[in-house]
């Protein structure tokens, strides 16, 4: 399509941003409305959100959750807008926190106007939700989003006959160019603005079912309870027997909860099915009507994305498209990071040294040591972490990434993980802050703490740097490579025992497999500065402080004893000198400071101090013998202290074995 | 043991091992028969002859053996038996590994309905056996386990048998459909399954099926999913053409 029919359609008018909201950054200011953007996971809500709030959102959690909360602002004709965007969920159950924060949110936090985002090429699996949501009684927008990949597939949608079958506006999209989001603005100011749901179009379920709803609705009408949910939505529930709902209301009235379990007994006699599985094959069966009442033509055509789906799912061909993206994007992020570490660590060297300064006065140490944190934050990390996720987001956006997870799901069986797992694997290969914050896209605390600990021994950008500066640069490059090998085997073994020691049943895989799409450089370009920021916010302070803190009390002498009484560990098991034990220590704040400590120590001329099995051990067990402080953090946010000691105690005994025993059979080779 | 008693049991060992080698061929060579049961070729292609009569299979000299829908049926119930058997042998009575196979191939024959209903609920609707071979689902007009739970007190013949083989979407070929008809397992895979469309009556085609063990992808209601093998072993469709 070109520019110019953009411009007179005024459906495709494309969405802007008022120039002064960019200014006014975060000073507080009255909030005319708040809108929760709500729907299932890859629909392009999240680009909805972005389109319409800009750089001016702030991502957090959900109170006392690890859930991330997205809120943005918006001035849309002078009215100041709260945009929430919802996690993405295909359901009301109470099987995920998500679920469980989307529901509450709608409920008690009542926002004035609920935009449901639905694809408009699964429309029915997606109204499976709209009709959840509509049962919460909010006022309600239906965003039919991505009609321009549902045209190439052959569907189009009335979205006039299917807002009369829903009873709720509906707005066309295609939001990655910003088409009909201005037209969706309008529509739900004006929903907004009418404050109180005038809904009389519920909609019915079969009769057997209906009736029942119906009965139980009006007990809780006649009691008056105070549930904070719709009446009828508290029925629903209570008929699927949801086990919080049935506590919620079994604390006000016991007959309610009673009558209502007599009720669905009924149900299944009739239906000869559990009560929730009727319910859910009735709303189905709702929402297949209103998909196919309101699809023009669904002619399947055979579109390119699947042709390319056939490849890079192929038995042979797909195995080596896998390799090809996990190669790919390492390779990647190595060439254009150690690019860029470049460039940057001359600019940062102009202003100061940044060797570690061991003695002179506190303050100045403290300093050295704050603007250490700093610099090697900038040049070591950034560089390294940016490239990889602009390029992570482009594969992930593009659907490449969900069909690397179909094929490696076997692999990741054998230490306990699904398919989906990888991702986060993926990203630890960037930094383990960020993948350890992205498990939360796995089902159970369970899984989410098995990849958690198999992401603290993955290679890093900060790992990697260590392994090439002493091993690559000292001894030669396929010592280099032999010790990546030997972190990866150790990241399986411990995830494979960890995944047997750790109770608990594996929950499989269950994942959409979205169409192939062509990623937005923009989508991406956000995502990858939200995903850099939160480890900005989380890295850099610890970084800062931590050492100016270590290196602080390295020059006031607290450390040698430490490192002394550390020698028959450094020194007879690993066969490294006695100054290790104060490397190692400095390490575990920051991985790259065994480098930067040597050197300062030392000199540049390492290869006079230390003998090259001891370059290979020191690099070996500091990649592994603790995951550095930031990493530590986020365990500790994610997981809670117990876990972290345990993840923590299992990563610096694996070092000690993996140490010991390597340089014990390594010795005769070097 | 009766004539005819032992001689049906000699079908439902024959069947069974034509449904284990099936699995990875619909048609199942002669010479593959023998070697698994230890039986010479020219027997075993005898007993083909008589099973293509009773109508338990199609038999072609050259093709092999592929079971009929009337086969298929004995097959699994005798499979389900053998397997649910070898779990409660190792669950239950803590018989040892190199038993579990021979002790449950003797009682599987006379195993009666009841019993492995009892025992299907004892072990909590396992889906594997000991040996990780998927169970096949019961042939009672249930479509979840937590219905079998519900009408314990109704016996077997008032609950009723259901006509159509039932066939885990694990072991549908590419681009085969069906019609979900029941789901094994607990509660919480259940709902996760029905939040996805995966609701008992709906359509739902295999897509393609990953390499190596891999997750199966299936088509339903117009969106594609990625189902594990642990999960899509407990999905049962009748076949649809």
């Amino acid at each position: 399509m070109s520019k110019d029919t953009d411009e007179r359609s005024p459906k495709s008018k494309r969405f802007k941003r008022s120039k002064k909201q960019e200014n006014e950054g975060d000073t507080p200011q009255k909030i005319d409305y708040t809108i929760a953007l709500a729907g299932n996971a890859n629909v392009g809500k999240s680009v909805v959100f972005n389109e319409l709030t800009g750089s001016n959102q702030i991502i957090g959690n959900w109170p006392g959750k690890t859930v991330e909360r997205a809120v943005g602002k918006l001035l849309f004709e002078s009215k100041y807008i709260e945009i929430i965007d919802l996690p993405g969920i295909y359901s009301f159950s109470t099987y995920s926190m998500e679920e469980i924060v989307s529901r509450e949110y709608i409920a008690f936090e009542k926002p004035d106007v609920v935009i449901n985002v639905v694809d408009a090429s699964v429309l029915e699996r997606n109204l499976f939700f709209t009709i959840q949501l509509k049962e919460m009684n909010v006022p309600l927008i239906v965003c039919v989003n991505q009609i321009d990949l549902a045209k190439q597939k052959g569907i189009i949608i009335d979205t006039d006959k299917l807002s009369k079958a829903l009873g709720v506006p509906v707005v066309s999209t295609v939001a990655i160019r910003g088409e009909g989001l201005h037209e969706l603005m309008e529509t739900a100011i004006e929903t907004a603005s009418q404050k109180t749901v005038t809904d009389t179009h519920t909609l019915k379920y079969g009769a057997e079912v209906e009736d029942r709803i119906e009965k139980i609705t009006e007990d809780i009408d006649n009691k008056s309870l105070e549930l904070g949910y719709p009446s009828r939505w508290v029925a629903i529930k209570l008929l699927e027997n949801d086990p919080e709902i049935r506590k919620l209301v079994e604390a006000q009235s016991r007959e309610v909860v009673n009558h209502a379990y007599a009720l669905a007994r009924e149900i299944e006699e009739i239906h000869n099915e559990p009560s929730f599985s009727v319910i859910a094959s009735e709303r189905y069966f709702l929402a297949n009507q209103f998909a196919f009442g309101a699809q023009l033509e669904s002619k399947i055509k055979i579109t390119f994305a699947e042709k390319l789906d056939k490849l890079v799912t192929h038995r042979v061909f797909g195995y080596i498209v896998s390799a090809l993206v996990i190669g790919g994007l390492l390779l990647w992020t190595f060439v254009v990071g150690d690019f860029l570490s470049g460039l940057l660590s001359n600019a940062f060297s102009f202003f100061q040294p940044v060797d570690p300064q061991t003695s002179g006065t506190l303050t100045s140490i403290l300093w050295n040591g704050a603007f250490g944190g700093i610099v090697a934050g900038v040049t070591l990390v950034l560089p390294f972490v940016i490239p990889f996720y602009m390029m992570l987001s482009l594969i992930e956006n593009s659907g490449i990434l969900t069909r690397v997870a179909f094929m490696m799901d076997s692999a990741m069986h054998k230490i306990g993980l699904h398919g989906k797992a990888l991702i986060p694997m993926i990203l630890g290969y960037g930094c383990n802050v960020p993948a350890i914050e992205s498990t939360r896209i796995l089902e159970t605390r369970r899984e989410r703490l098995l990849a958690a600990f198999a992401i603290t021994f993955a290679p890093c950008a900060a790992r990697t740097i260590v392994i090439l500066g002493l091993v690559a640069v000292y001894v030669n490059i396929w010592w280099a490579i032999a010790l990546y090998g030997i972190d990866l085997l150790v990241m399986f073994v411990l995830g494979r025992l960890a995944y047997k020691v750790v109770p608990g049943e594996a929950s499989g895989l269950i994942m959409e497999m979205h169409t192939f799409k062509v990623p937005s450089i923009s989508v991406a370009a956000k995502q990858t500065w939200s995903r850099t920021k939160s480890l900005i916010y989380v890295v850099f302070p610890v970084y800062i402080i931590g050492s100016a803190a270590i290196q602080a009390l390295y020059a006031l002498g607290y450390l040698t004893p430490i490192a002394n009484a550390l020698a028959p560990i450094t020194v007879f098991w690993l066969g490294l000198p006695v100054i290790a034990g104060v490397v190692l220590i400095f390490g575990a704040v920051r991985k790259e400071f065994v480098l930067l400590m040597l050197v300062a120590i030392f000199g540049t001329n390492l290869a006079a101090v230390l003998t090259p099995i001891q370059f290979v051990i020191l690099a070996l067990v500091s990649m592994l013998f603790l995951p550095c402080l930031a990493t530590l953090t986020v365990l500790l946010k994610e997981f809670g202290a117990k876990a972290t000691t345990t993840i923590a105690l299992a990563n610096i005994a694996t070092a000690l074995i993996v140490g010991g025993l390597a340089y014990r059979l390594f010795l005769p080779f070097l | 043991m009766s004539e005819n008693k032992k001689l049906s049991s000699n079908i439902e060992e024959y069947l069974e091992t034509i449904y284990k080698l099936s699995q990875k061929d619909e048609d199942v060579k002669t010479s593959k028969i023998s070697k698994d049961l230890g039986i010479t070729q020219a027997s075993v292609s005898e007993m083909l002859k008589k099973l293509d009569k009773l109508e338990y299979v199609k038999y072609s000299q050259y093709k092999g053996a592929r079971l009929t829908d009337k086969g298929l049926k004995t097959a699994q119930k005798v499979t389900r038996k053998h397997r649910l058997l070898e779990r409660f042998l190792h669950d239950i009575l803590k018989l040892k590994d190199n038993l579990l196979h021979d002790q449950a191939c003797e009682m599987e024959h006379s195993l009666s309905d009841e019993a492995e209903r009892a025992m299907c609920q004892v072990l909590e609707y396992p889906d594997k056996c000991p040996g990780d071979s998927v169970i096949p689902a019961c042939d009672l007009k249930f479509t979840s386990c937590d219905e079998c739970m519900n009408r314990r007190e109704e016996e077997v013949n008032e609950v009723g048998k259901r006509n159509e083989n039932l066939i885990p979407i694990l072991d549908l070929k590419d681009h085969q459909k069906g019609k979900v008809s029941f789901i094994r397992g607990d509660y919480k895979v259940i709902r996760r399954l029905l939040d996805m469309g995966i609701t008992i009556g709906a359509f739902i085609s295999v897509v393609k099926i990953a390499p190596l063990s891999g997750p199966v992808e299936v088509a339903i209601r117009g969106s594609k999913l990625a189902i594990g093998r642990d999960i899509a072993c407990n999905v049962f469709v009748e076949l649809v053409e």
